[in-house]
């Protein structure tokens, strides 16, 4: 089979490999998109659809405004990418609400919207702490349980499925082609550029990123990098179909522009399983019906479990490799919300070469172990 | 239109819907008492409000859902009927909340 070649191979087809395809196509790059398949765990399938800044980057300034960097290009990127594509990622930047059910919950909440405040800067951050009163306004069908909650006006909400969906037919309208079932198995270097070993194939670009999610730990030392990333499973649930009440998206709760609401947020180190199981299930039901007690009257139609891609410290890595130029990692938990930076201003750094200075911090050096040694 | 095949001798009861008194026999499903008392429209949809009514009786097709005692989107034909049960219409999506 002959090799293929392109400007750029994007190592994996989710949210945050179509992302970057899209956004390097729309300038137009040359770019092959190697996915797993259906085999892969594409968290990008589980994913709640929160574009959320509120709460992210407490402890590091830089993916904080990263993130909030994001949900401001989020309108456009939005916009563009139904215009080109006529399929709308349903997206809408309404505000979103983190509600509280305990005085310890909103204590924490509290010390939060405060820290966060102070690595955006109060002008520009925005959220603040609500009471009850205050939230019951906005949100129809509270229930007597929330005692207080965080509010941002740069929160909202997308549909994971239909912007996967959209990504993918906007990267095809432009130079970008797509493989379906090819694995890597090797990455070598090729003249000046690299060539990809896959089970469809054998395929040559000048630059290669690897956004493969979990599989990045395997595939990252092929290039002088490292991806020291690990399933964090999440469990969500989701009811049948109602007229739209919810005017903007909670954390664990939200609505859909079809009318189902999901409800969501569990955290388990489980390895690999991806089985929905009833003891967290019904944690999550509980939550959601002391925050809107209407939920008790709709069915769950289906539940589903998923792997976030994790990093040590939750934070993401974006990385450059130093022995081999043109190789670029990228992980993160956040396909929804990163997805307009990805697309729109991480794709033209990948695109010459070269991340701008300010994502050293996300570099992977970051996990490595120090050696620390007393001064005799 | 629909006939019962057998008498039974199995108890009557009597159950609302839509504000109107009907008779049941016990072990009937909400569908099936319905259309024996000649009712056709069930639901309307959520998205063209056109009318449908139950179709398959096995769960299946959710043609026939219907409002049960304040819960919406309930199978008729998946449900038996209790005494003094209060069935309406399902008209569109389900409203829950204050909307």
């Amino acid at each position: 089979m002959a090799v293929q070649h392109a400007d750029t191979i994007v190592v994996g087809g989710g949210l945050v490999g179509a992302a970057i395809s899209y956004g390097l196509a729309k300038i137009g790059q040359g770019v092959i998109v190697l996915d797993e398949g259906d085999v892969a765990f594409r968290a990008s399938r589980g994913n709640f659809g929160l574009v959320w800044v509120q709460s992210k980057g407490d402890g590091m300034s830089e993916y904080a405004r990263w993130t909030r960097r994001s949900a401001d290009l989020w309108p456009e990127f939005a916009g563009e990418l139904a215009g080109e594509t006529g399929v709308s990622p349903h997206y809408y930047k309404a505000g979103g609400v983190h509600t509280c059910l305990s005085e310890e919950e909103l204590q924490a909440r509290t010390n939060l919207i405060e820290r966060m405040r102070q690595v955006h800067g109060p002008e520009r951050y925005e959220a603040r702490v609500l009471d009850r009163r205050e939230l019951a306004e906005m949100l129809p069908g509270l229930g007597e349980a929330v005692i207080g909650g965080s509010w941002s006006p740069h929160d909202g909400h997308a549909s994971p499925l239909h912007l996967l969906r959209a990504l993918h037919a906007g990267l095809l309208q432009g130079r970008g082609r797509y493989h379906a079932d090819a694995r890597v198995t090797a990455i070598a270097r090729d003249g000046s550029g690299y060539r990809v070993t896959t089970a469809a194939g054998v395929f040559a670009a000048e630059r290669v990123v690897l956004a493969a999610g979990l599989a990045n730990r395997a595939l990252a030392p092929m290039v002088g990098l490292s991806a020291p990333v690990s399933p964090l499973k999440g469990q969500i649930l989701v009811t049948e179909r109602a007229a739209t009440v919810l005017p903007m998206p909670t954390a664990f709760v939200r609505q859909t522009e079809e009318g189902t609401f999901l409800m969501g947020d569990s955290y388990e180190d489980s390895g690999f399983d991806t089985a929905s199981r009833p003891n967290v299930m019904a944690e999550i039901a509980r939550r959601a019906a002391r925050t809107f007690p209407f939920l008790r009257k709709l069915q769950v139609v289906r539940a589903w479990a998923a792997l976030r891609v994790m990093s040590g410290d939750g934070f993401p890595i974006y990385e450059q490799s130093r022995t081999h130029p043109g190789a670029f990692v990228v992980n993160c938990h956040s396909g929804v919300t990163l997805a307009g930076a990805h697309a729109l201003a991480l794709a033209p750094m990948i695109a010459r070469g070269r991340l701008d200075e300010e994502f050293a911090a996300f570099s992977a050096g970051r996990f490595d172990v120090q050696a620390h040694r007393d001064v005799a | 239109m629909f006939k019962r095949i057998a008498t039974s001798r199995k108890a009557r009861l009597s159950f609302d819907f839509e504000g109107h008194r009907l008779e049941a026999e016990d072990g009937d499903t909400v569908a099936a008492a319905l259309l024996l008392a000649g009712e056709r429209v069930l639901r309307s949809t959520a998205v063209s409000a056109s009318e449908r009514g139950p179709f398959c009786l096995m769960g299946v097709c959710f043609e026939c859902l219907v409002e049960i005692d304040g819960i919406p989107n309930r199978q008729a034909c998946m449900v038996k009927v209790l005494p003094g049960m209060r069935v309406r219409r399902q008209r569109g999506a389900a409203r829950v909340g204050s909307t």
